[in-house]
């Protein structure tokens, strides 16, 4: 639900905290239906938590196909050094911008460049700056998250309006200014996204842990003595596992997408570095032109990836929460 | 009802005013003014008398309270690219940017009413899984790339193929040179970047709609409406969607609060100079001026949306405004 060019709206928007927990059947938008089948899962007996987990998660077939989507876009971009047809710079003046062929699957570019080899380079920038930003914020957004929730009062209230703070400033262009000042290497990409995306993983995860905490197995915890260590780490993590690896896959997803739109603005990975976004920046030219076919395979590789992040998220939601498929 | 938008209203206040001075703060870190006059001729000097005139030399909290002042009485500051008034510029970009909003939410709304209503009604149904695959397609486009694609095969394509004199759809501005108002240029240059638009919030607000009306559908109240022998049709209509609009509507606001600065790509393809235009050629430029106005004005669209959120939720649900 990114329409607006703000991290890829994957993730829930609300600025007042509210919806983020409660909208297990509004907000919590599942988008492939379940198949049934719990019933029987609740009479089987002596099943492990993971067990149960693995068997729906088995039943989502777009979240299979989607691991194997991965599987190959992740061999294939970080195995480019032995896939590639081509090195990724061998330029080939002579050849030139020719559509794709038997020996130039996608093409060349102008330089003569297999787009191919290319977009498999480029994609190892792409998915590694994805995967980073997801991992980083999902972790600082856990920790800040979990300890508002937990300790409440003016803790929480801080972080809280932190958060609010960061829900109305206008999220692509603070992260278009932040890299013009700070650079546009890699490391300083993943920082500013993750510095915007941390709020939402916090948001969800406070949510949880405040309902959690009011829950008996907590208070049973604390009346047999356990420490507020031993009830975050063994009583409440547990319980917020599902929701966070959820949000932590959209968050990819949504980091993908944010990275690309800022490279093709050209605030992103800069030349000589190729990402998917900065490729589609240079082919932004060759709309109507013999070479739109520049045009059309990086956009598919983000498409590809997106949706199968996406599927994946849906699966694993389905997985963690039965409920939320039948809705 | 009143307190509840009294209390909202009071609170947003701190809120941008704290929000409105780190980004003045970070805009101001973020572009010296006088870096240009570094290299100038007159080099120090030039950089010491622009510092002075500017302030810059005071703290950040004064030069705030300074630009806020102003910034009330609506003098905003010169650009430093163009040396036009920031008012006038941000005034003038509003205009062209309300226009893309006002075509895009009402469209998108229309269609994501229908086909969410449509999906939960016929869930699981050959339709539903059609949608439910276009949206997550749509989710997984990147923007940018959907708008080069449409100009490839909705404009420049068919001009080609069909050996046209014009492009049937139009990818440069609002108008074509020498047209005003609304009529068939206005449109034919409308119809791409509404498309562009329309396609990324389709998706999210269709598969929301049919969460909500699924949810509202299975509610007892609609059990009693069916058992008392009230006719489907009115059922679905009456009691059914009247209720399940209510979440929508609460996000369809925060969405449109999100677009006043979230345009930057659609503008930036379609060549059409509204506020994401704005931002993009004065951060090029490193205006500061434009862009610490910018980003403040976006923020207060943000929060007014988000303050309307508020209390239509709170004028329907008295729950949330008597908590």
């Amino acid at each position: 639900m990114s329409p607006r060019g703000g991290p890829a709206g994957i993730v829930p928007n609300d600025p007042r905290g509210r919806v983020v927990v409660e909208s297990s059947s509004v907000g919590n938008v599942s988008l492939l239906p379940g198949s049934g089948g719990e019933v029987a899962d609740a009479i089987a007996v002596h099943r492990s938590q993971w067990e149960l987990f693995r068997r729906r998660f088995m039943r989502h077939k777009a979240a299979l196909v989607s691991i194997g989507v991965l599987v190959f876009l992740f061999v294939v971009c970080f195995g480019a050094s032995v896939f590639a047809p081509y090195p990724p710079d061998a330029q080939d003046l002579l050849l030139g911008p020719v559509g794709p062929s038997a020996a130039h699957w996608f093409g060349t570019d102008e330089l003569g460049r297999d787009e191919l080899s290319r977009i498999m380079y480029a994609g190892q920038i792409s998915l590694k700056i994805g995967i980073a930003v997801a991992l980083l914020s999902t972790f600082v957004g856990t920790v800040l998250g979990a300890i508002a929730g937990f300790i409440g009062n003016a803790t929480d209230q801080a972080l809280m309006r932190l958060t609010d703070l960061f829900l109305i400033v206008p999220g692509i262009a603070i992260l278009a200014i932040a890299l013009k000042k700070f650079g546009h290497d890699d490391v300083t990409i993943i920082l500013v996204l993750a510095a915007l995306f941390w709020t939402y993983v916090a948001r969800v995860v406070r949510g949880q842990i405040l309902s959690l905490k009011e829950k008996e197995f907590v208070e049973a915890a604390r009346a047999s003595g356990a420490s507020n260590t031993r009830i975050i780490v063994k009583h409440l993590f547990p319980n917020i596992v599902g929701p966070v690896v959820v949000n932590a896959t959209l968050a990819v997803a949504a980091a993908i997408i944010t990275e690309s739109t800022l490279s093709f603005l050209g605030f992103g990975v800069q030349p000589p570095a190729t990402s998917w976004g900065n490729m589609l920046s240079d082919a932004e030219g060759y709309v109507g032109t013999d070479r739109a076919y520049l045009l059309y395979f990086p956009g598919l590789a983000i498409l590809l990836t997106v949706l199968a992040v996406n599927f994946l998220g849906d699966g694993l939601r389905d997985a963690f929460d039965p409920q939320s498929g039948h809705s | 009802m009143l307190t509840y938008i009294a209390r909202r209203v009071l609170y947003s206040i701190p809120v941008i005013l704290l929000a409105s001075f780190l980004l003045f703060a970070f805009v101001r870190v973020t572009f010296d003014p006088t870096a240009k006059l570094r290299n100038s001729r007159e080099g120090a000097a030039a950089v010491a008398r622009e510092t002075k005139r500017l302030g810059l030399d005071r703290p950040l909290v004064e030069q705030y309270g300074d630009w806020l002042g102003k910034f009330v009485q609506g003098d905003w500051g010169e650009s430093e690219r163009t040396h036009d008034s920031t008012s006038a510029m941000i005034t003038r970009a509003l205009g062209y940017t309300v226009q893309l909003i006002f075509w895009g939410i009402l469209i998108s709304a229309f269609v994501a009413i229908f086909v969410g209503v449509y999906s939960a009604v016929r869930q699981y149904s050959a339709l539903d899984y059609t949608f439910t695959g276009l949206s997550f397609i749509g989710l997984a486009l990147p923007p940018f790339w959907f708008g080069l694609i449409a100009i490839e095969f909705l404009a420049v394509g068919p001009k080609q193929w069909f050996h046209l004199s014009e492009p049937p759809l139009f990818f440069v501005g609002l108008h074509g040179t020498g047209e005003t108002g609304i009529n068939v240029d206005y449109f034919r240059h409308l119809a791409l970047p509404v498309l562009t638009l329309t396609v990324q919030i389709v998706a999210g607000w269709s598969r929301f709609q049919r969460a909500s009306m699924l949810d509202v559908m299975s509610a007892d109240y609609i059990r009693t409406a069916r058992a008392k022998g009230v006719p489907r049709k009115r059922v679905i209509i009456r009691h059914g969607l009247r209720n399940a609009l209510i979440p929508l509507i609460t996000v369809m606001a925060l969405d449109i609060g999100a677009l006043f600065g979230g345009l930057i790509i659609t503008e930036k393809i379609f060549s059409i100079p509204g506020m994401g235009r704005l931002f993009f050629d004065s951060l090029v430029a490193g205006d500061a001026t434009v862009l610490v106005a910018w980003t403040i004005v976006v923020a207060l669209f943000i929060l007014l949306f988000n303050l309307l959120a508020d209390i239509f939720y709170g004028f329907l649900d008295p729950r949330i405004r008597l908590s």
